[in-house]
């Protein structure tokens, strides 16, 4: 390291810290946790509470391994951040188990093994994702019914518990598919969108949120709302979250007016599965996204369109985990040929002409 | 209005705190007690160091000459005060390592007599070249920090034919109030030397840049170029680094310098509103510059304020003139808190590049330790002249010196506005002024090396020249002697 005595300027800084960041993120996400929580009841708070005490107990474990200070590490907020998105993305009433591991995956093979905040490739919570969805494809495509807290049909603490440690077994008819998952079955059975769409998807619900799916996919509208206030706070830029959402609505509106029976419309799109989440908070993690203003919407336009064609012609209902997955994987190679223009440069680098 | 044109004009850079208001409603002093002793360092301009004309034990007048200028680029320096001289010699300079440079010391009569006749010229009655040698004579540098003799600048722009001016009102660094001050209680003064410059430019017009939150400043400007239309008065957004000279340039006209080039090559060349004010009072009043004005704030100063201030004196004196709380002063910041330099001691001289003298406190400057890099790309966002200080950080901590250089190293003006960004509190800047300095040191010593292998590559070639004019020598002497003993023989032989 170098000898940085500070001699030189700035003798000041802006008031921001990468736990002060990580913090906003979290607030930015208050709205929406809650009311997934409300939703989907007690096997949901357990599972939310164990992911996240899981993910902190990792982060502790390989920071005092690799001989690291660990309590600067847990006060900034990046390991709670993680659970929290990954917690988010799970099926609300999965078995504890599916918490700790999902945990430990995007601590350890997420982060700690690339050398800890900053320098992994891929996002942690996205890369346990599609991690638990590969090995356990039973538990995480198993979604609770709607049952809000409180609700005759919302299970009681107890139950709650039975729920998140014994399993689903004699509880099996309080769930059901994902808009999405549902209307892939249905149109792999030939069966029209028209027909099948209107059993299971009512826009309104959708957008508010009142449906089946991840903590994190029920509430379009919150999770605009949240995003908001990190645009606002300028935490993150608009550049990803508009790319993949125009994106987005631009194939499926092309898509859906070359044939409404087999394309979804862009509401549909736009208001289910973790399209929102994924655009406002897993897109925009600034260790796995381009640098760059174009870097930025180059990422988020192809994210768009690769979350669209997984939805609609890949094996897997859910695109968004895996098209921020690849994209992650591209965005060294964004970062390496879209740079700024340097000053009195042209693009090239050479100086400009008179 | 700002313009949204002109806005997209405006790249990276941050909006740091100003913390102006402490002093920019304070007029500025000039009560401040004429030091007892004054310590004139020799070097206080780009370029060679004056060469002293006065011997210790002369009496000197206020605006005499001290010494000076050597070479192309310098400029001369003049006594702040009358009195003796009592001693030339190496003295601390006001830089971080406080490297001695050679420096008059003077003790003070508390005469304050001036040696010229206030005599008033009339400028535009001069030659162009007859103000640039005055302005030169009067040790007239940029004032703005930059110190570059503005008597060059001023040839310069003669030479290249500049189509504007633009003067630097920005003062964009926090904290410091010298030149809005000056703009708003001298500003016919600074108008003034503007049309001097122009007159000994040759230049058609000029626009002052002045950032919007020095409203006051701005109409004081406005009024007092209201009657000369070559001179146009314009806001800028408060922004930093807008005094940077190429952002200013292309936020004003448009224009961008390349890489390899100067102001100079788009038309354009810039002063600042001090240098213009020291300008005004060189041509019009005979008036070498011998004294500044010069913020003194942060948290730790009692009385901040703006102050005239004598070339050499110490800066001590001027914490206690403001009483200064010293125990409450963490860090001593000549210049602005973004740009300026910390000093480690306060016993060092006011130059004429001394825009401000900030006080501290812990609380002012406190940054958390340095973590990892979370590539959030602020630094980016910030960077005005459109580089990548977290790569160049990177391959600088990697020892690829060099390939910092490819992506741009050279491009960086030091700014500042990535380190302030940084929520990693990463010292960026840190990096890129060691690399700089690493990488001329190694030119430096890689020269080196060239040059001895010259020279042993000389000495040999004179080796081997003489060897083989040896050994032509000894065969033409071998030959002599042959055909010598040829002759004998056939001698004999008859
Ligand atoms: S601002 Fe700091 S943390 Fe952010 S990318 Fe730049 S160096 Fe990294
Ligand atoms: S210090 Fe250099 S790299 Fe940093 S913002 Fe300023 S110009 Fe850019």
């Amino acid at each position: 390291m170098l000898n940085v005595k500070p001699t030189t300027g700035p003798h000041t800084t802006e008031n921001l810290s990468i736990g002060g960041i990580m913090r906003q993120v979290i607030y930015a996400l208050i709205p929406a946790t809650l009311f997934g929580l409300y939703l989907f009841g007690w096997p949901a708070i357990n599972l939310f509470l164990i992911t996240i005490f899981s993910a902190l107990f990792f982060e502790y474990f390989c920071l005092k391994l690799a001989d690291k200070p660990a309590l600067p590490a847990l006060k900034d907020s990046s390991a709670l951040l993680t659970a929290w998105l990954l917690a988010m993305s799970l099926p609300p009433w999965a078995p504890w188990w599916v918490g700790v591991i999902g945990a430990g995956l995007a601590i350890i093979l997420g982060k700690q093994v690339y050398g800890g905040l900053g320098q992994n490739l891929f996002n942690p919570a996205m890369l346990a994702r599609v991690a638990l969805l590969i090995s356990f494809p039973l538990e995480l495509t198993t979604w609770a019914n709607v049952a809000p807290w409180l609700s005759e049909s919302a299970p009681d603490f107890k139950t709650g518990l039975h729920i998140t440690f014994m399993g689903l077994d004699n509880i099996d008819s309080s769930t059901g598919a994902t808009v999405l998952g549902y209307v892939k079955t249905e149109l792999s059975q030939k069966h029209p969108l028209s027909a099948s769409l209107a059993d299971i998807y009512n826009s309104n619900n959708a957008w508010l949120g009142f449906m089946r799916g991840s903590l994190s996919e029920t509430s379009a509208i919150l999770l605009i709302l949240g995003g908001g206030w990190l645009l606002f706070k300028k935490i993150i830029t608009w550049h990803i979250p508009l790319s993949i959402i125009i994106s987005v609505a631009l194939i499926s509106a092309v898509f859906h007016a070359l044939n409404p029976e087999i394309y979804l419309s862009p509401s549909v799109h736009l208001s289910s599965g973790a399209l929102m989440c994924a655009a406002f908070f897993i897109a925009t993690d600034y260790v796995t996204s381009p640098n760059t203003p174009l870097g930025q919407l180059i990422f988020g336009s192809a994210c768009g369109l690769l979350i669209f064609t997984i939805r609609t012609w890949g094996g897997y209902p859910e695109g968004a985990a895996f098209a921020i997955l690849l994209m992650n994987a591209l965005t060294p190679l964004i970062d390496h040929y879209v740079k700024p223009r340097i000053y009195g440069r042209d693009r090239q680098g050479r100086p400009l002409e008179l | 209005m700002i313009s949204l044109m002109q806005s997209f004009r405006i790249r990276g850079g941050v909006h740091p705190d100003p913390k102006k208001t402490a002093t920019t409603d304070l007029s500025i002093a000039s009560d401040f007690p004429l030091p007892k002793k004054l310590y004139i360092p020799l070097q206080q301009h780009v370029g060679k160091p004056a060469e002293p004309v006065v011997r210790v034990g002369d009496y000197v007048y206020k605006g005499q000459l001290l010494a000076h200028s050597q070479g192309m680029i310098s400029a001369p320096v003049h006594a702040p005060s009358s009195g003796v001289v009592t001693d030339i010699a190496d003295y601390p300079a006001p830089h971080p390592s406080a490297l001695p440079i050679r420096t008059v010391f003077m003790e003070t009569d508390g005469k304050d007599a001036w040696q010229l006749l206030q005599t008033h010229t009339d400028p535009f009655a001069l030659s162009a070249e007859e103000i640039s040698l005055r302005v030169g004579a009067a040790g007239v540098v940029g004032m703005g920090g930059a110190t570059f003799p503005a008597a060059v600048k001023l040839n310069l722009g003669r030479k290249n034919k500049i189509s504007t001016l633009l003067i630097n009102g920005g003062e964009c660094e926090p904290y410091l109030t010298c030149d809005d001050r000056l703009m708003q209680e001298s500003a016919d003064g600074i108008i003034d030397g503007i049309r001097i410059m122009l007159h000994g430019m040759e230049t058609p017009q000029a626009i002052v840049g002045i950032e919007d939150n020095k409203p006051a400043a701005f109409r004081a400007m406005k009024n007092a170029a209201a009657d000369y239309r070559q001179i146009e008065v314009r806001q800028v957004p408060t922004h930093y680094p807008m005094g940077w000279d190429r952002q200013l340039i292309r936020y004003l006209t448009g224009k961008e310098v390349p890489a390899d080039g100067r102001a100079t090559d788009v038309g354009v060349l810039m002063h600042n509103v001090a240098t213009a004010y020291a300008i005004h009072k060189a041509i019009r009043h005979n008036r070498p510059l011998v004294d500044r004005v010069v913020t003194i704030a942060g948290g730790a100063a009692g009385s901040p304020g703006n102050i005239w201030v004598p070339i050499g004196t110490l800066i001590s004196e001027l914490l206690d003139y403001c009483r200064v709380n010293r125990t409450r002063m963490a860090r001593l910041v000549m210049g602005g808190p973004m740009m300026g330099d910390a000093l480690p001691i306060a016993e060092l001289p006011v130059v004429k590049a001394t825009s401000g003298i900030l006080a501290l406190t812990q609380d002012e400057i406190t940054r958390g330790s340095e973590q990892a890099c979370i590539r959030c790309a602020r630094c980016i966002s910030a960077c005005p002249a459109g580089l990548l200080p977290v790569d160049m950080a990177n391959r600088i901590r990697s020892n690829q010196l060099e390939s910092a250089v490819d992506i741009g190293l050279k491009d960086c003006i030091s700014c500042g506005s990535c380190s302030y960004v940084c929520p990693s509190n990463i010292p960026l800047v840190h990096y890129f002024k060691y690399a700089a300095g690493e990488l001329a040191a190694r030119q430096q010593a890689q020269h080196k090396t060239e040059q001895t292998k010259k020279l042993i590559d000389e000495r040999n070639k004179r080796i081997e020249r003489i060897e083989k004019q040896k050994a032509e020598e000894a065969a033409r002497e071998l030959a002599a002697k042959v055909a010598k003993y040829t002759a004998d023989q056939a001698e004999q032989v008859i």
